[in-house]
């Protein structure tokens, strides 16, 4: 029997270390892990290292916090507003080190960790000051060619965290909609943690082996949590909860603004259930028409 | 919001800004207002481009429900194609992308683009960065870039060059590796520009009611206009037809980007 790595979310994050990087919020404004994320606020798992392209509010939050000592990121803030004013601050004030990536770099990056190789090239930033202002990439002449092309050295995530539609108790999960960076964080990292809307028996993931976006070998922990990715939407589940981002930016320009929020919605309560309990009947976010996709078959 | 004229800033900002996706186009669309102008353009004139997305998403028609964010489930729900980031921008490597959708809180005579940080008196402001503007602004076969017309977005250089336009000018993408053919167009909220063979800024068209000496002051350099540059006349813009309207207050029912 394979082995059973079901978990409660806070069993599953206290195994991250303070000190330790985590790649989250990789299919960028879909599928955002936000549970898993305020699980390390309420555990208050500081000095880490974050990963992503972009990160909706989620990276805003955990800086806000005051857990995050650098980021590598392409892009942090509110996508329906604009600023995170957590990060803003954070850069402003000195405490938070950014290394500046474009989507492309770090998904590249991350790519290359997955690989096992120590970098890719583009032919991407060259030009830019994300290239000129960075010590991180390096330009080199194709051996092939003699094109100028940029270097963009590995990323292997401590941990990479995702929310998926459905997984097993092995750790073996179903994903589907627009995935971003998702399959190279999760190929690239020592450990995965896997956050599903629901846990499905194996014969269920086996059905549709095509639809398997992440197999067992890295993943630590397998946490059931529906509702784990609002305000993010989350494919044939439920819509992203867009008032929810802008009210989020109202209420966090201050610190004791942000204390404020993170008191309500995430350090008051005691998880998932409890957030939901505050958030009143999410029902209205549910997909209200579904796509069934046509029928897939496999056999022999 | 509307007033007199039956149209705000931002639809006609939309509606200049599909006119420049092109039949037959694959443009990577991104954030805000190009995620209505392509809606309207491949309703329109343009019914065989194709849009991708960064986060993964491929499409060929209008999404049935509005769009906050690329990720969205309308723009997710019977798309051509759901995949990753690294499908997209390996299409935009190839050089497969014709024309890209950039804005920014800076902009430079070259059509360089700022987002990560500017100066504001003796401080510095954190923006939230690239995303993938970088690689668009380096890779797309051409670029359009948006933005609100304010005089402080104008400036002679770039604090932080986040995405590459034409550089110093001249045969500057050439020289520095960058091989896209970079920004065509400009669009504020007043007038619409082009860049000249030497890669500079100059004034194609204002907007309605809008005169040119109302926007040379709003540039720290000597703006060039299509006189200058020898291609006839400073025009007016079109302004929005009933029918681009129509759709794109369809596909921005509240005016959540477009009032």
């Amino acid at each position: 029997m394979p082995r059973e790595k079901r978990a409660s979310m806070s069993e599953a994050i206290e195994r991250i270390q303070p000190g330790d990087s985590v790649a989250l919020g990789l299919a960028l404004e879909h599928a955002i892990p936000f549970a898993a994320g305020h699980e390390l606020i309420r555990q208050n798992t500081d000095e880490l290292t974050l990963i992503g392209p972009i990160s909706d509010i989620l990276f805003d939050q955990l800086i806000g916090a005051g857990l995050v000592d650098r980021v590598r990121a392409a892009w942090v803030g509110n996508v329906s507003a604009g600023t995170g004013y957590r990060f803003r601050e954070a850069v402003e004030s000195g405490s938070l080190a950014v290394e500046n990536h474009s989507n492309l770099s770090i998904a590249l990056a991350l790519q290359a960790g997955a690989m096992g190789v120590p970098y890719l090239p583009t032919r991407s930033l060259l030009g830019s000051d994300v290239f000129d202002e960075s010590d991180l990439f390096v330009e080199a002449e194709d051996p092939f060619s003699g094109d100028r092309l940029a270097l963009v050295p590995a990323i292997r995530p401590d941990w990479t965290v995702v929310h998926v539609q459905r997984a097993n108790a092995y750790g073996d999960a179903h994903f589907w909609g627009n995935a971003g960076a998702m399959n190279p964080a999760v190929g690239a990292a020592e450990n995965v943690i896997v956050v599903a809307e629901e846990l499905v028996d194996p014969e269920v993931i086996k059905s549709d082996p095509s639809r398997v976006a992440i197999t067992r070998e890295q993943v630590a922990a397998v946490v059931e949590c529906p509702y784990g990715a609002h305000p993010s939407p989350l494919t044939g589940r439920y819509n992203r909860d867009n008032e929810y981002y802008l009210r989020y930016h109202r209420s966090t320009d201050t610190r004791a603004a942000f204390d404020e929020w993170a008191d309500k919605w995430v350090r008051g309560v005691d998880g998932r259930a409890g957030y939901l309990d505050v958030l009143g009947d999410p029902g209205n976010l549910d997909v209200s028409e579904p796509t069934v996709a046509a029928e897939v078959t496999y056999g022999r | 919001m509307a007033g007199e004229r039956g149209y705000t800033d931002r639809e006609l900002m939309v509606s200049a800004a599909a006119r420049e996706i092109e039949d037959g186009d694959t443009a990577f669309v991104g954030m805000r207002l190009p995620l209505i102008a392509f809606q309207v353009a491949v309703s329109t004139h343009a019914p065989n481009a194709m849009a991708v997305y960064e986060s993964g998403v491929v499409r060929d028609d209008p999404a049935d429900g509005f769009l906050h964010t690329m990720c969205d489930l309308p723009n997710l729900d019977r798309a051509v194609s759901t995949t990753g980031m690294l499908d997209i921008m390996s299409r935009l490597q190839r050089g497969d992308i014709d024309v890209g959708f950039l804005g920014g809180a800076e902009i430079d005579r070259h059509g360089n683009l700022n987002t990560t940080r500017v100066r504001a008196g003796d401080r510095e402001i954190r923006l939230p960065g690239s995303g993938g503007a970088c690689d668009i602004a380096c890779m797309a076969n051409r670029t359009v870039i948006l933005m609100a017309h304010e005089s402080r977005r104008f400036v002679e250089r770039v604090h932080y060059n986040t995405s590459p336009g034409h550089g110093t000018g001249g045969d500057w993408r050439e020289a520095n590796a960058v091989p896209g053919g970079g920004p065509v167009a400009l669009v504020t909220s007043k007038a619409s520009f082009g860049f000249d063979a030497d890669g500079e800024l100059y004034l194609r068209s204002v907007h309605p009611g809008v005169t040119v000496d109302e926007i040379r002051p709003d540039f720290p350099w000597e703006l060039k206009t299509a006189e200058d540059v020898g291609i006839g006349e400073v025009t007016t813009t079109p302004e929005p037809t009933e029918e681009v309207l129509s759709l794109t207050r369809r596909f921005d029912p509240d005016g959540f980007w477009t009032q």
